[in-house]
């Protein structure tokens, strides 16, 4: 069993079928890349994880999700408790409007810490994490919104750890970053995935093949090819998987 | 080009001009004519407490302007804000019952301030039997203030970024903390522009007060006291013709407020604007 | 627990949402039950269409009142719209960019003022203005307080709303349309009035119908300048009453029958608004279609 186990999933947008039958198992403490051309579905599958999709309006999901074993859109499940557990960067930086520390403190917060000094470490910790703290330290009271992009998606990775969660989903965190804020993103991951369980959409097959443990190749909906990283792409066994990653199509 | 194109295009020209000049210059006069008339009249005793048949004082007007812009918003800003705050975050587009909510909140913006005068004085100072009193007007007030409250507040909550929403969302928080916490706090500028444009509005209200706070030209003690906003003070004095260098004056005073209030309104609103 | 807070909130939102519905409903309910059975009394005809207005002798007739609206209205209209049509055509086009935010700014301004300023302004300026000229060539009139100076005032009061709507409708005609036609070589002005201003019409349209909205439904600039005696309009130099100003010229000392005639004036008013507002929300309709 994996930490996430994905059994005969659909998913459709009104009449509109997205993900088709996808079965796929996501290990603990390793990073697992979906690649795919845009329109695949990654993305969807990746925002299903944390039950985002229930924000989308016509968005009906059948087979099961579960994580450690429960299933994440049972009518028990509470969709807050499960997003923090299931921490989400996305594709673009989205700080709030708010200072350093308000950002990061805003999570625990909403989970009911309050206590300074508790809010202070977690602080700490959390940019610690994120390899920031060396930059924000003295300025944590300022605006997140005068920092550099990459800056801000540091930030937001450490405002997503910092309500401890267990799996980190990353919807392609670095495209709208330079290449050094994309190899400092690409370290932390890396880094962090001692501690998580890392799930990363990305456009970016160089990405999936520097930083992660296993990949799934998707195209139109469907999982194509589900393997070892490495494996998948020195010997991918579908002709679609080999027709892209050579570059034939997308 | 034939000769005529040029001639019309000549006139057409100068029609526009012409426009724009009237158009700036009756301003000007305006405002000038009211100040230089007004300005000397503003005297110390146009401020003192009690209003007299020898010194018709602003000073009650005022007060009770401020009361009755206080006593509106109270009553008018939770129903704006909240009513916002349905229709951007929680309603589902195309619902019928969205549809019956803009269309009446169209209509009340459409209504006549006389016909609101004449709603309050039916339901809030006979049917509820609250009498001409400041109450009874800021109640009045607030429901010719509300369209103006909400449809700020919705422009503003939809100005919000969506990044924002989700970013609260991934991290756990629910819809009510998310809303609170993060959008409320992003759409405070824009809220606030409208807010201010509504005081302005209350301030120069006239026709709506008349038969609802009534006449009185003392100060209220209570809110259940009648009692005439500077607005309705000014129009009495110029009605009665005996106080005119009195009404010059209050006239100054009312347009300073209420062309400050706009000013301050349109300042934020750009300022929200910069913001992003 | 937290769902439930959820829920109650959620609830409290929709509660809130319901307040327009609610006083749409309230304002109707009170106007109509007020005045339509006196409407009745009088008989609906004699109310609509008598030319007598004398309380004194319960004789009810408002159509001088209802023409007295609709002629400063169209008086307004009259004097408002070109000049309205035509500063807007300067502000979309012909403006200096420098100068461009002060002159919004002052047709913001224009709408902020107080109507109890503009009725001021109207009688210590336009009225005298008046007065002097039917004096002067001898026209019959009422000192001045007159449907002119009524027209004259709503007429300035309205341009900040034609204004407003028709330069935002200007401007969201397609550039393509201002650059085709001067690439065949029509003038700037020639463009804008055969080109721009009819890809605009509806909203113009709409912005000239508000205008009406706001015209119709003033009552303090218009009852300190027009003289409202209760009496069919007699001709631009002499004065008269409308719809709204009768209501407040009255409704301070009338009981029984009377005061309902007046609630009742109020509703025809009403009707007039809601009949407007119609039009305006179909006109938006067909622009948000186009």
């Amino acid at each position: 069993m994996g930490k996430i186990d994905i059994k005969d999933m659909d998913l459709f947008y009104g009449s509109f079928q997205a993900l088709k039958n996808v079965n796929l198992e996501i290990e603990a403490n390793k990073i697992t890349a979906f690649i795919g051309p845009s329109g695949c579905g990654k993305s969807t599958l990746l925002k299903s994880l944390n039950r985002m999709n229930d924000l989308v309006e016509g968005c009906r999901i059948q087979g099961k999700i579960l994580l450690d074993g429960q299933d994440i859109y049972a009518k028990s499940t509470d969709v807050n408790t499960l997003r923090k557990r299931v921490g989400m960067v996305f594709q673009k930086p989205n700080p709030f409007p708010m200072s350093i520390y308000d950002n990061i403190a805003y999570g625990p917060r909403t989970h009911g810490i309050h206590s300074k000094s508790k809010l202070d470490d977690i602080v700490e910790k959390s940019l610690r994490n994120a390899a920031i703290w060396d930059e924000v330290k003295d300025r944590l009271k300022k605006s997140a919104l005068g920092m550099s992009g990459g800056q801000q998606q540091r930030l937001c990775i450490a405002r997503a750890l910092a309500v401890e969660p267990e799996v980190l989903l990353m919807d392609e965190p670095t495209s709208a970053l330079d290449p050094i804020s994309t190899s400092k993103i690409e370290d932390l991951a890396a880094d962090l995935k001692k501690d998580y369980t890392i799930v990363m959409v990305t456009h970016n097959m160089q990405q999936a093949v520097r930083i992660s443990d296993n990949t799934a190749f998707f195209l139109l909906g469907e999982m194509i090819e589900y393997n070892n990283t490495e494996k998948l792409f020195s010997i991918p066994s579908d002709k679609r998987t080999e027709d892209y990653i050579t570059g034939r199509f997308g | 080009m034939t000769k005529g194109r040029k001639i019309e295009s000549i006139i057409l020209k100068i029609l526009v001009y012409a426009a724009a000049v009237i158009t700036f210059v009756v301003l000007l006069f305006l405002l000038a004519y009211i100040l230089i008339n007004g300005l000397p009249h503003i005297k110390p005793e146009l401020f003192a407490l009690e209003y007299t048949t020898e010194n018709a004082s602003l000073m009650p007007a005022l007060i009770n302007t401020v009361i009755m812009t206080l006593l509106s918003l109270i009553i008018a800003v939770p129903f704006g804000i909240f009513s916002a705050i349905f229709l951007v975050e929680y309603a589902k587009k195309g619902n019928r019952f969205i549809g019956l909510i803009r269309l009446t909140t169209e209509t009340l913006s459409g209504i006549p301030s006389i016909v609101y005068g004449l709603f309050g004085m039916l339901f809030f100072v006979t049917a509820l039997g609250w009498g001409y009193s400041i109450l009874a007007g800021a109640f009045t007030m607030s429901i010719m203030i509300l369209p103006l409250i909400m449809r700020t507040t919705e422009e503003a909550l939809k100005s919000v970024p969506d990044t924002y929403r989700e970013g609260s969302f991934g991290l756990g928080a629910g819809k009510l903390r998310t809303i609170f916490r993060i959008v409320l706090p992003s759409a405070i500028p824009g809220i606030m522009a409208g807010v201010i444009l509504a005081i302005g509005r209350i301030m120069g209200e006239t026709a709506a007060l008349m038969y609802t706070s009534g006449t009185v030209p003392d100060m209220a003690k209570t809110p259940m006291d009648a009692g005439r906003t500077l607005a309705l003070h000014m129009y009495n004095l110029s009605s009665e013709g005996l106080y005119m260098d009195q009404a010059y004056a209050t006239a100054v005073i009312l347009l300073i407020l209420v062309v400050g209030m706009n000013t301050l309104s349109a300042f934020v609103a750009r300022k929200l604007t910069k913001g992003k | 627990m937290k769902n439930w807070k959820e829920k109650g909130m959620q609830g409290v939102f929709l509660l809130a949402a319901c307040a327009s519905i609610l006083a749409v409903a309230l304002i109707c309910i009170f106007l109509f039950a007020n005045g339509i059975p006196a409407m009745k009394e009088i008989g609906f005809l004699d109310f609509l269409t008598g030319q007598t207005w004398r309380p004194g002798n319960n004789i009810y007739g408002i159509l001088p009142f209802i023409l007295g609206s609709i002629y400063v209205t169209a008086g307004a209209i009259i004097i408002g719209v070109p000049i309205g049509i035509f500063t807007s055509v300067f502000m979309a086009h012909y403006c200096p960019k420098k100068i461009y935010p002060v002159l919004k700014s002052a047709t913001e301004l224009l709408a902020g003022i107080p109507s109890v300023v503009y009725g001021f302004f109207g009688l210590v300026v336009i009225v005298p203005l008046v007065r002097d000229y039917i004096n002067t060539h001898g026209i019959r009139g009422n000192g001045g307080n007159s449907m002119l100076a009524a027209s004259i005032i709503l007429g300035i009061m309205i341009l900040p709303t034609i204004i407003g709507v028709t330069e935002s409708n200007m401007r969201s005609v397609p550039e393509q349309y201002y650059e085709g036609s001067l690439a065949l070589g029509a003038t700037k002005e020639r463009t804008i009035f055969r080109i721009v201003i009819p890809a605009a019409k509806s909203g113009v349209i709409a912005g000239v119908v508000l205008g009406i909205g706001r015209a119709i439904g003033e009552t303090m600039a218009v009852i300190m300048v027009a003289g409202n005696q209760p009496q069919m309009p007699q001709g631009i130099f002499r004065g008269l009453r409308t719809m709204t100003t009768n209501i407040v010229m009255e409704m301070g000392y009338a009981a029984d029958l009377h005061r309902e005639a007046l609630i009742a004036t109020a509703v025809v008013l009403f009707v007039f608004i809601l009949i407007i507002n119609l039009c305006v929300s179909l006109l938006n309709r067909r622009n948000d279609n186009d």
